[in-house]
């Protein structure tokens, strides 16, 4: 299957998060943080194809490995 | 000043404060890697360690049970432990003491402070008038986050240059010298322990009285904690982000491709500032090994003080492709220079909203600027490092 045909579903680990918010400054579309500046990933995490270089994005720039692209 | 002997061995004698490492550390930290994954020195009590790889600096923040951040600053002797929590703070007590502050510098609250940042900013740069060469970081970079930390300590900018004061004795003179750091807390413990009882009378919307009013299992936190943690954002919030807004003028007015893109591409200026952060991180914090152990093959025996430099983490090419170049358009990013762990910068959405904004302005006024011919730019020295001064040379456009 190519990529285009796979569904990719965002997960951030709160234990690992730190709030940094690059994955939010990235992807505001995606994540979004609380009242504590925590990411926390919008609904139920599916990324549309438009904006799966965003996610991408969102998950290299994170400087404690806290958020991961799985396939759905 | 450092009067301490020249380094000639940076492996196992290494000083944070030789004039070398002050100017250009880089070149240090490339030369020490391919050898030497842990330079040592005994210039500092019971020893000092200095890792120079990501992941060594990754898992030492991480690493809470060999390495305590009661000690934040390698210095020369290890003075009385004196808290200023959550910084200085271990786990368990770590976590409730950064918990209680994280609300105020969240993004949305930080948001908030966007219009007054821009007004500061603005009113900065009209206050240069038509001087075609001025310091950058003395009038503008300088001056940005002390109207912010006023804004929201509730405190007075009258007493910007007592602050700033306090953090050169802290930061640079302290570290050398004992009695310099005991009468420095001395004197902020006293400043801020008026503001306090100014607060209990008369409570206002600022972080001081907030922090009367919150409270940790139960119990409000006692004055000494209080005292603490105003001490930190007061060290902790001014130098840093001048340091960060002084070293991205200094980097465009010394590269003008870079600045042509900004000014053409302005969309591109959080990547960049993402890159001024990983290339020029101002913060270098420290480490005390409270349990014997071994990283890279090195030992790091109790005792030791570690100089925990986010900024070689930064510049290791393991995990930063092309490292030693600054790439405004860098892509992948994951930089560590607000740290890593539990200890993350509680003001780095504050402090990156005061880059984007001090920077935006300044290139909507000045879109062609340089270094002024021959001019000498000096760097501070110690656990915060940045451009003192950047004299520019702005060429006005032309209106018709
Ligand atoms: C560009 C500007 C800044 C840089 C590069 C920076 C860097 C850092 C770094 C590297 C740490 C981690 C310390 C460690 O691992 O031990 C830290 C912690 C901290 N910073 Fe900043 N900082 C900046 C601005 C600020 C500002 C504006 C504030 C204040 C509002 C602030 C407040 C703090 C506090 C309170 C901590 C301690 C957090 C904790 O221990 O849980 N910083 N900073």
């Amino acid at each position: 299957m190519s990529e285009q045909d796979q569904q990719f579903v965002l997960f951030i680990s709160s234990e690992r998060c730190q709030g940094h918010s690059r994955c939010c400054s990235l992807a505001p579309e995606l994540v979004a943080s609380d009242d504590y500046g925590y990411a926390q990933v919008i609904g139920d995490g599916i990324v549309p194809a438009d904006l799966l270089s965003k996610a991408k994005l969102a998950v290299a720039n994170c400087p404690e490995f806290a958020i991961r692209l799985n396939r759905a | 000043m450092n009067d301490s002997k020249p380094v000639h061995d940076w492996s196992i004698d290494f000083d944070h404060l030789d004039p070398q490492w002050t100017s250009n550390p880089y070149a240090i930290w490339d030369a020490l890697r391919p050898t030497c994954p842990v330079a040592t020195s005994q210039r500092f009590e019971d020893g000092a360690y200095l890792p120079l790889s990501y992941n060594d600096i990754y898992a030492i923040a991480y690493d809470t049970e060999h390495f305590s951040s009661r000690r934040i600053i390698v210095r020369e002797q290890k003075v009385p432990i004196v808290g200023v929590p959550p910084i200085t703070s271990d786990p368990p007590e770590h976590t409730p003491a950064r918990r209680i502050l994280l609300p105020p510098f969240a993004p949305r609250e930080v948001q908030k402070l966007e219009p007054l940042t821009r007004d500061v900013c603005v009113s900065l740069l009209e206050a240069v008038g038509d001087r075609n060469e001025f310091d950058a970081a003395v009038e503008y970079a300088q001056s940005v986050p002390v109207h912010i930390m006023c804004q929201i300590m509730g405190l007075d900018v009258a007493d910007a240059e007592t602050f700033r004061d306090w953090i050169y004795r802290t930061n640079v003179e302290g570290v050398r010298n004992t009695q310099a750091n005991i009468i420095v807390r001395h004197e902020m413990n006293e400043y801020f322990l008026e503001q306090i009882n100014q607060r209990r009378a008369h409570p206002g919307a600022d972080l001081i009285s907030y922090l009367l009013t919150v409270e940790i299992e139960g119990q409000p936190l006692t004055e000494r904690h209080i005292l603490g943690t105003l001490v930190l954002l007061i060290i902790a919030g001014i130098d840093t982000t001048w340091s960060s807004i002084g070293a991205s003028i200094w980097h465009l007015a010394t590269h003008p491709d870079d600045l042509r893109r900004l000014v053409a591409e302005p969309e591109l200026l959080p990547t960049a500032v993402e890159e001024f952060l990983r290339a020029y991180a101002p913060v270098t914090m420290a480490r005390e090994v409270v349990k014997e152990t071994t990283l890279s093959g090195c030992p790091f025996k109790e005792g030791g003080q570690v100089l925990l430099s986010y900024p070689a983490a930064n510049r290791d090419p393991a995990k930063f492709p092309d490292a030693e170049k600054v790439l405004i358009d860098r892509a992948h990013n994951p930089h560590a220079a607000f740290g890593l762990g539990r200890h993350r910068c509680l003001g780095s959405n504050l402090a990156r909203m005061e880059m984007i904004v001090a920077l935006e302005e300044w290139l909507k006024r000045y879109p062609s600027f340089q270094l002024q011919e021959g001019a000498v730019v000096t760097w501070s020295e110690g656990t915060v490092r940045g451009p003192r001064t950047v004299p520019v040379k702005v060429y006005r456009q032309q209106t018709c």
